[in-house]
């Protein structure tokens, strides 16, 4: 039995105390193992996000725990918990969240540059990534000069770009239109498929879930269902 | 992140929003331009002052007069066959206890003196050039170790036996000799009256033309030892030994590497023998000290500048954090610590302020030497070597260094709201 590269056990989650509090998470538990492709499925309010913010350590359980690996997350010190989400995860937001201003080839190195990596060898594996995005020839632009498809296949560069061994998708292709949306759910599969990424998408499309290998269904707060779609490989 | 990217990331920052950065620096340029206009100010009188203060008398050099009995009695006082006239800068009709060779060798066994010269009050009569124009003459002996500001010439020897004479540069015209440099070497007519009402003419040749300064009295020759000796025993021919022994008051050379403690020592113990000690710092001390003052208190208004734009700083950090906010989560989210977050911000106040009194102190120092050099030309044309507005780079680095730290100062409060900002909040941010 492999270990999961991330695990959830009877995780709770709940905001403000007495009157006003708000439970997002009331004992979710979950195991995801690497190579695998997830999709998070629920309304809005349903806790989803709050299950990813989770995953991905960006926020404390109010109960439970989170495994890395098999180690309790929670256990890290800030700095390691710091370089661990530098170099294990990778995100993917609905609003791209780029800097504008900057060049592409800028948004695309800056989790390299927070990780403290060179300048030259930041600046080739930022060019690699934005080559295996076709979007090589656009590394000198501003980014906020890119059209929809463009801007979140720099996204995805900047969440390639540190080699993660698990992509975040928060509503990938909320933005895009179908057509571009089905471009970008390609590339995201395709890095699943041939690099051996853990794709963890959260979402409320079911056509995006569906491409998934898992689905894990939640509602207030709770897994309702979870199901497999059966490989013909 | 590394430290260099944190610092380059920061001045990418600052120069995102240009106007409002502007702005900012602005403000910090109107403060520091001030800052450093008025301590160009202090630096340049006080450098004036330093450099004429060796015209005013030696550093190794305290002035002695007898402190006189009643001295702090008001009213009439008790006549003392002992007064004489002061002279140097003093009061006119004012008097001082003379001194009297048993005085200077009173003077001369105090612990610390090296040596005692008595000031030799001298009055010649006139001057002449060969038989032209006679005109009076105000002259004084050369205080030992003095450095005369000099248009031509060198300064008086204290040891020459030749009678030389350091004459005002107004005297050149006066006397017919055709230029500064064409002065050096002609020998004079000095006219003086001794005590029987005879006149005596000495020939004294003249080795230096002195400039107008602060500490010289305008008009006023110096005369060499030599010289000086020569027109009082001149002038003091008919004089009964005990009326010609007066001073009214000596120079005291101490040890030239004395410290201020051994000096203010040794004035102690002048003191404790009855007379007075000054030093030409003493001397000069009031004058320096209201500058200061003054210097002190427009710098006080420029920090106070500094101070409004650094609330502006603060405005303008604030206002970035605030745009920024998402782009912070993101950071965060990608595993950057507070403490670099909270690097990245405060080092843009800080480049906001180096930007600012750099600029304030690189066009302040353009400024200054222009207004002081168009100043000297004109207005201080009577004062050469007077620079107005003077720079040393040491308080230069010292404004850059404090407004920097000003503005980091600025910069800790949206620093530290950005440092607290939660990844979570941040990213749901609209």
């Amino acid at each position: 039995m492999p270990v999961p590269i991330l695990s959830a056990r009877d995780v709770t989650k709940s905001y403000g105390r007495g009157q006003g509090r708000f439970d997002a998470l009331r004992g979710v538990s979950l195991e995801i193992f690497e190579g695998e492709s997830v999709a998070i499925v629920g309304k809005s309010g349903s806790g989803k996000s709050t299950l990813m913010h989770l995953l991905a350590l960006l926020d404390r359980p109010s109960g439970g725990s989170i495994e890395l690996g098999g180690a309790d997350a929670m256990l890290l010190s800030k700095r390691d918990l710091n370089a661990t989400r530098n170099r294990t995860f990778g995100f993917v937001f609905q609003q791209f969240f780029l800097t504008g201003s900057a060049s592409v080839l800028e948004n695309v190195i800056l989790p390299l540059k927070i990780a403290g990596m060179g300048g030259r060898e930041r600046k080739r594996r930022g060019l690699e990534a934005l080559t295996e995005l076709e979007l090589d020839d656009k590394a000198g632009n501003r980014a906020s000069d890119l059209s929809g498809g463009q801007k979140q296949r720099a996204v995805i560069a900047r969440a390639l770009v540190n080699r993660p061994r698990v992509i975040f998708a928060d509503e990938p292709t909320g933005n895009l239109d179908t057509a571009t949306g089905a471009v970008v759910e390609d590339i995201l599969f395709g890095l699943n498929r041939d690099q051996g990424i853990t794709l963890i998408v959260v979402t409320h499309d079911a056509d995006l879930a569906a491409r998934c290998d898992r689905r894990v269904y939640i509602r207030d707060g709770l897994v309702v269902s979870v199901d497999e779609t059966e490989h013909a490989a | 992140m590394r430290t260099i990217d944190v610092i380059g990331t920061a001045i990418g920052n600052s120069f995102r929003s240009k106007l409002r950065t502007s702005l900012t620096v602005i403000a910090i340029f109107i403060g520091a331009f001030t800052l450093t206009i008025t301590n160009g100010l202090g630096t340049g009188i006080n450098n004036y002052i330093n450099s004429t203060v060796a015209a005013i008398g030696a550093q190794d050099v305290l002035t002695v007069t007898k402190t006189p009995a009643d001295a702090t009695t008001s009213g009439p006082k008790k006549y003392n066959p002992d007064l004489v006239a002061a002279s140097g800068p003093s009061r006119p009709g004012s008097t001082v206890e003379a001194l009297t060779p048993a005085d200077i060798t009173a003077i001369t066994a105090v612990k610390g003196v090296t040596s005692v010269a008595p000031t030799l009050s001298i009055s010649p009569g006139y001057i002449q050039n060969g038989t032209g124009t006679r005109y009076t003459l105000n002259a004084s002996g050369a205080v030992p170790g003095i450095k005369l500001q000099l248009a031509a010439g060198a300064q008086p020897s204290a040891s020459s036996s030749d009678l030389q004479i350091v004459l005002p540069v107004s005297y050149v015209k006066a006397l017919r000799l055709s230029s500064n440099s064409a002065a050096i070497g002609a020998t004079v007519h000095i006219g003086i009256t001794d005590a029987t009402r005879a006149s005596t003419v000495v020939d004294a040749t003249v080795v230096g033309i002195s400039e107008a300064s602060l500490g010289a009295i305008a008009d006023l020759a110096t005369t060499n030892a030599a010289l000086t000796q020569k027109l009082y025993d001149t002038q003091s021919v008919g004089l009964p030994g005990a009326a010609k022994d007066r001073y009214a008051q000596a120079s005291v050379r101490f040890a030239s590497n004395a410290t201020p403690e051994q000096i203010t020592q040794l004035k102690q113990r002048l003191t404790a023998a009855g007379f007075d000690g000054k030093t030409v710092a003493d001397q000069i001390g009031t004058f320096k000290t209201v500058i200061d003052a003054i210097v002190l208190v427009l710098n006080a208004f420029a920090v106070i500048a500094l101070l409004a734009a650094s609330f502006g700083i603060v405005n303008t950090l604030l206002m970035s954090v605030q745009e920024r906010t998402r782009e912070i989560g993101l950071m965060k989210a990608m595993g950057m610590g507070s403490g670099k977050i909270f690097g990245l911000f405060s080092f843009e106040a800080i480049f906001i302020g180096f930007l600012g009194s750099a600029i304030g102190a690189g066009i302040a120092m353009l400024v200054g030497t222009g207004v002081s050099s168009a100043l000297s030309k004109s207005v201080f044309s009577a004062l050469p070597g007077l620079t107005l507005i003077a720079f040393s780079p040491s308080s230069i680095a010292t404004i850059i260094l404090v407004v920097m730290a000003i503005a980091f100062v600025a910069g800790t409060l949206p620093a530290a709201k950005a440092a607290r900002q939660d990844p979570i909040e941040s990213l749901r941010y609209e």
